[in-house]
């Protein structure tokens, strides 16, 4: 299955695709990798702040190379910027936005997704590894809505959907849909729902590659636009 | 009078013991007391117990104290950065430990105990791996873990401005954990660009008050950690 990456969505794309479900007037925390790209693919004419766990909402995009306020960073540690009516606070307020339940819509990354919704996003589990969690199970705690967006496997073609987690979880039950280069699938009750596949996907081409219970689309996928 | 104002890094820091548990602001290179570091590597404590989201990068400020076999204990979320080599050597070889706290609690437990709070309820990790050992209480429809608040004998923190009272001002995200820090920690010890005579920072707009803080040096051009890190320098 190494040429899963042949077809559907580039990385850049699939942000695009998770841009379009955000909702205007939303909060939203940006995970590392990926998810940072959706800030890039708003549409137009909709307002959505972004909030950095390391104490900024109304995070902007980032500067030239080189250029920009070592301390005016993103969670990644990469250099920002603060848009017209940004606002700075420290760590614990920044929290209390996140575990409050203040934030709207967290986008993060994933290592596993399980059908139920377990989301495993910070450790392998592996002897030798270093533990490094992050504000993960913080978001995954207190924010209204989860989505995921993943490579639909691994590099070396694993599933990343699966019937449960092998790795140390994040939560339990948490993850509302997932974006991946194959597909846009909702978690629900009876499994992984296919909300709709990327351009020239085939439904049995994604079952393959998924290890969980994967339901079709009720009707036609529409295209992407 | 109230001057806090200290002559030099090497003075402010002059009683860490060993042993001690020292809160130091920052995540990743903004908000780093570098300068603070460094003396306190000079200085010489060891067996410390170090609070920080993470556990610095190349051989500079935190990666520094690391290195230098001062720290036994490292609080810490996330003890992965990029040119983090230092901390993950020693941890695998046994040499540091390691309690991994998610970010959001480890903000709120200092912030806890900073406010007097001996405990309190979260749902962040529960049914998860970092749950284990935790006491898990049902509220409402529920489940939420037990974490404690977490205090300091010392806190290193950095801020842009300050009045010679104590009264801080941050630059943008180098503000992150210092506030709480200054909060919880026993002596809090901070090093500013520029120190002020009180009334000239606006009392709306201060961040911290100088109650929570109690030593100020002055560091008017501090170094920045991926400088010296890209020029490839290694403390001492």
């Amino acid at each position: 299955m190494t040429d899963a990456r042949r077809i559907g969505l580039s990385r850049d794309e699939m942000a695009q695709r998770a841009a379009l479900d955000i909702p205007d007037g939303s909060y939203v925390n940006l995970g590392i990798g990926i998810p940072e790209k959706v800030a890039a693919h708003v549409p137009e004419g909709r307002e959505v702040i972004y909030h950095t766990e390391n104490g900024l909402l109304g995070m902007g995009p980032s500067p030239a190379e080189g250029m920009g306020d070592p301390e005016l960073i993103n969670a990644g540690k990469q250099r920002v910027s603060a848009v017209q009516g940004a606002s700075f606070f420290h760590h614990a307020d920044s929290f209390v936005m996140i575990r409050g339940g203040h934030i709207d819509l967290c986008v993060l990354g994933a290592l596993q997704v399980a059908q139920n919704g377990d989301l495993a996003n910070w450790s392998t589990g592996a002897p030798d590894a270093i533990p490094a969690v992050g504000g993960a199970m913080d978001l995954v705690a207190g924010v209204k809505t989860i989505y995921v967006i993943t490579q639909h496997t691994t590099k070396s073609g694993e599933p990343k959907l699966v019937e449960s987690c092998t790795y140390p979880l994040t939560s339990p039950g948490v993850v509302d849909r997932i974006y991946t280069d194959l597909a846009v699938i909702d978690v629900t009750d009876d499994g992984f729902q296919v909300v709709e596949l990327s351009p020239q996907v085939e439904f049995e081409y994604v079952r393959e590659r998924t290890a969980g219970e994967l339901l079709p689309t009720p009707d036609v996928a529409p295209e992407v636009t | 009078m109230i001057d806090k104002r200290i002559t030099s890094v090497e003075e402010a820091v002059a009683d860490v013991f060993d042993g001690a548990t020292v809160m130091i602001g920052g995540f990743g290179e903004a908000g780093s007391p570098i300068e603070l570091i460094h003396a306190l590597i000079d200085q010489g404590a060891t067996n410390l117990t170090v609070v920080n989201n993470n556990t610095g990068s190349g051989e500079v400020g935190l990666a520094a104290l690391i290195m230098a076999g001062r720290v036994s204990k490292m609080i810490c979320s996330y003890p992965r950065t990029a040119n983090s080599t230092v901390f993950p050597e020693l941890y695998r070889s046994g040499r540091i430990s390691l309690d991994l706290v998610p970010q959001g609690t480890l903000a709120e437990r200092i912030r806890a105990g900073g406010a007097g709070i001996p405990a309190f309820f979260t749902a962040t990790s529960v049914g998860t791996p970092l749950e284990d050992g935790k006491e898990r209480r049902t509220f409402g429809e529920g489940d939420f873990v037990l974490e404690h608040g977490l205090t300091s004998d010392f806190a290193l923190i950095k801020c842009k401005k300050a009045d010679y009272h104590g009264n801080l001002v941050f630059n943008k995200t180098a503000r992150n954990f210092a506030p709480v820090m200054a909060t919880a920690a026993g002596i809090t010890i901070v090093q500013t660009a520029e120190v002020v005579t009180p009334g000239e920072l606006d009392p709306e707009c201060i961040v911290t008050p100088g109650i929570f803080v109690d030593r100020i040096v002055t560091i008017d051009s501090p170094a920045l950690e991926s400088e010296l890190v890209a020029r490839g320098v290694s403390y001492p």
